[in-house]
């Protein structure tokens, strides 16, 4: 009853999305064929609290959680925050960062402090780190609100299966809206994608 | 939502538990579901609400919702309550006499517990329930069992005439696997049947029912042998065997794929025989249980020598990477130190949850935290973060309510060192309507001397916006009877000119109203009106910035506590009586801000004015 599954790590603060991402990364991976797992506890996140978001795939899914050190890839979406989850990595496992800095209050009330360079931090603990602005590249589309989608193009090359799976399935996801709203998003996606391959080789 | 009511029978889909669990309360053709807003359980009667052909309610407290379901429940028709851990604290009493009724038509209790306290006042094991009311107890591992347990719950209840505990916790409500759902099944109301020495429990009635419910739980426990949810799993690897249930099974089956297993599904009763078979084929028992070790004790009881808590953690989640190292220290006979990761978190400032921008409770402890002498009793919902910065105006909370019966302790129990505190009570609307009712009588009636701050924003904001009495919407979004809460209070007994309601966003009329309240030896209650912003009621305002040339670095507007607002830079300086002060120049995030004008207020240099007019470009900076 050993299996292999791939586990993939989604972080952030609540609002941000990362849950909504988790679900259509799990809809990729159902597509596939795969037995699924997804888990997170955002009892207050809805406050401005820490969201991560756990997803498990393979052929047999067990226990829903993701144990430190065993992930396969982080999706971060503020740069603290992937910090603060990269120890549930894999040695040199990747982690895919939007560089948005969201700072909390009891920081701006001087209680606690902000990294000076979060990115840089994961990077000196041996994270492979791909960081890009998803929020410029989402205003530069048009809507900010395109960012969740930038997110899922920036993770697309590091899945065990293709990038049009996913895309697929974030396309699905709005075929509702109308194919304005549909090709935005895929273009949301496109640049996602291209912002971490042009990232990847510089800084990984 | 509606893509999993709609979906047809055989249907594959990646659901949660509480999402599994609702669509099988639905497929068994269930006629009444009620429930009571708390993490993790919400969303089973959320989802329940749209499906078709059944009644479904928010009730205004976890024990009315029960009470319902054992009113459907008499009239013959299948009926549902759901509530998280503590929410059967309130509905227990109506549980301790129903096991001796028992039920017509099948009933159903879903309790999730919030193990590792995501979103709660306690951490409670509710698996004690089965054994204190002697009720059968199911216990799902993932969200297909969720489905299967549910379905099978009412099959049991009505075989036994007995309710029946779905015991679910976060790992189960909050997780989405893949589920096969199947199709309602319609099922008539049987019918009331008048019968007094069934359903009206005087002593003389219930006396004669406490035999049959003793009965009833020998016979479950020859059931729970022969139940195909309760699977013995021999594995190879005979080491150790274990007993499990809920998520520590999955847990227990990925760190020790080899070993035999006892999964026990129907976990109260617990299979005497399969326990035995497992102590025959394994070398070491152990229990792997979430919280207490309500089974570890019990089979010790029974004579069957088990390890458990000597060396698994009584407290929070279970997972693999905490059983595994400790069941090899177990196997090594090794004194088991604390396990250390090799992997440390990065040391990192907290983000604790938050008041939203906007929120109309954010002025309220503002304004708190500008009075001196007071001592405030605090109470269950989003305004329970006032205890945390940069407001720290909460001196206590315990549960849904207490604030009225606290503060009223607290005003007669109070001695000379106490003597000039200001005694305030904060609750919120639906907290107010769960249990706080009761506790403001008791206030007026006993004449105590405490202010009380109704915040009233429409809605269960910490559980993601449901609705309740104080908006005028029942489950469904339509229209109902909306509570008139100064004529309510006032029936209560709070004196006329005592009551007052304000615009939670005026700080000075907050701030005088407080103020002069009290100073008064009197029960007064000042109610506040603003919506909750995660409702559709609040509309959002033009937002403000700061006019970096004006502002001076006082920092008055990041005490308000607004996470839209922002420290630029810090600049220290020595004021002119020689006292060296920080200076934080800020900046308004004007994409999460809407506009409630709090930072507006106490702005020294009036610096924060209204963004730039419509039409212009809103670019993100970074902090």
């Amino acid at each position: 009853m050993n299996f292999v599954t791939t586990n993939i790590l989604v972080c952030g603060i609540g609002g941000q999305g990362v849950m909504t991402a988790t679900e259509i990364l799990s809809e990729a991976a159902i597509a596939e064929g795969h037995d699924v797992k997804k888990t997170e506890v955002a009892g207050m996140s809805q406050r401005g609290g820490v969201v991560t978001s756990h997803l498990r795939f393979g052929k047999k899914v067990l226990s829903p959680q993701i144990a430190p050190g065993t992930a396969d890839v982080l999706l971060g979406f503020e740069a603290a925050e992937a910090l603060r989850w990269s120890h549930y990595l894999k040695p040199g496992a990747m982690a895919l960062v939007n560089d948005a800095r969201m700072v909390p209050p009891v920081v701006e009330l001087g209680l606690f402090k902000y990294p000076d360079d979060p990115i840089g931090d994961m990077r000196s603990r041996g994270v492979k780190t791909v960081s890009f602005d998803a929020a410029t590249i989402a205003h530069d589309l048009g809507d900010l609100r395109l960012g969740n989608t930038v997110m899922l193009g920036a993770i697309a090359d590091q899945l065990p299966f293709s990038a049009d799976v996913l895309l697929a399935c974030v396309v699905k996801r709005f075929a509702r809206k109308g194919e304005q709203v549909v090709e935005m998003n895929r273009k949301a996606f496109a640049a996602g994608r291209a912002a971490a391959q042009a990232a990847t080789p510089a800084t990984a | 939502m509606a893509a999993v009511m709609l979906a047809p029978a055989a249907s594959r889909l990646l659901m949660s538990g509480n999402e599994a669990v609702a669509r099988a309360v639905w497929e068994a053709g269930t006629k009444v579901a009620a429930g009571y807003p708390g993490t993790p359980a919400t969303e089973m009667l959320e989802q329940l609400s749209t499906y078709p052909d059944m009644y479904t309610e928010w009730s205004v407290n976890e024990k009315v919702s029960l009470e319902v379901a054992i009113g459907a429940s008499m009239m013959g028709s299948r009926s549902f309550s759901a509530m998280k851990h503590v929410g059967l604290n309130v509905a227990s009493d109506a549980l301790m006499t129903l096991t001796l009724t028992g039920v017509e038509g099948g009933l159903v209790i879903a309790v999730a517990d919030d193990v590792g306290m995501s979103s709660s006042q306690n951490e409670q094991d509710s698996r004690f329930w089965g054994r204190f009311a002697h009720v059968p107890m199911l216990e799902p591992a993932d969200s297909q069992e969720a489905y299967d347990m549910t379905r099978y719950a009412y099959e049991l209840s009505e075989e036994f005439q007995v309710p029946v505990i779905l015991r679910l916790t976060s790992r189960i409500c909050h997780v989405k696997g893949l589920v096969t759902v199947g199709e309602r099944i319609e099922r008539p109301a049987k019918g009331f049947n008048k019968n007094a020495e069934r359903w009206v429990m005087v002593p003389g009635h219930a006396k004669r029912r406490i035999p049959l419910m003793l009965q009833r739980e020998q016979e479950l426990k020859r059931l729970s042998d022969r139940s195909p949810l309760n699977m013995l799993e021999p594995g190879t690897d005979r080491r150790v065997g274990f007993i499990t249930s809920g998520p520590a099974y999955m847990h227990v089956r990925e760190a020790f794929p080899d070993a035999p297993v006892l999964k026990l599904g129907l976990s109260h009763p617990w299979p005497l025989e399969k326990v035995a078979a497992l102590a025959e084929m394994a070398d070491t028992l152990v229990v792997v249980e979430e919280v207490e070790p309500i089974l570890e004790t019990e089979l010790k009881a029974a004579g069957f020598a088990v390890h458990g808590k000597d060396f698994l953690p009584r407290i929070g989640e279970l997972a693999p990477e905490v059983v595994k190292p400790a069941v090899e220290r177990l196997l090594r006979k090794e004194a088991a130190p604390e396990p250390q990761s090799a992997l440390a978190p990065p040391p990192l400032f907290p983000r604790p949850p938050t008041l939203c921008a906007s929120c109309p409770h954010m002025g309220v402890y503002y304004t708190l935290s500008q009075l001196k002498n007071l001592t405030i009793s605090g109470d269950i919902g989003c305004y329970t973060l006032g205890a945390g910065h940069p407001w720290n105006s909460l001196d206590s909370t315990i549960c849904m309510g207490a604030s009225m019966g606290i503060a009223l302790g607290m005003d007669k129990g109070r001695g000379e060192q106490d003597r000039n505190k200001r005694i305030v009570a904060v609750i919120g609307d639906s907290t107010f309507m769960h249990m706080g009712m009761q506790g403001l009588l008791d206030l007026t009636w006993n004449r105590g001397n405490v202010t009380i701050l109704l915040l009233d924003n429409g809605t269960v904001g910490m559980t993601g916006g449901q609705n309740t009495p104080a908006n005028g919407r029942d489950i469904h979004g339509q229209g109902a009877p909306r509570i008139d809460f100064p004529r309510l209070v006032e029936a209560l007994g709070v004196k006329k000119e005592r009551i007052h309601v304000l615009d939670p966003y005026q700080l000075p009329v907050l701030f005088k109203a407080l103020r002069d309240e009290t100073k008064i030896d009197d029960v007064s209650v000042i109610i506040t009106d603003r919506p909750c912003v995660l409702i559709e009621e609040f509309k959002p305002f033009r937002p403000y910035v700061v006019e970096e040339d004006k502002c001076t670095g006082c920092g008055n507007c990041v005490e308000v506590g607004c996470p839209a607002i922002h420290v630029t830079r810090r600049e220290k300086v020595v004021k002119p009586s020689g006292k060296e002060v920080e200076l934080a120049f800020t900046r308004i995030d004007s994409v999460a801000c809407t506009g409630c004008g709090l930072c507006v207020q106490p702005c020294a240099p009036e610096a924060i004015v209204h963004f730039a007019p419509a039409g212009s470009v809103i670019s993100i900076q970074p902090a």
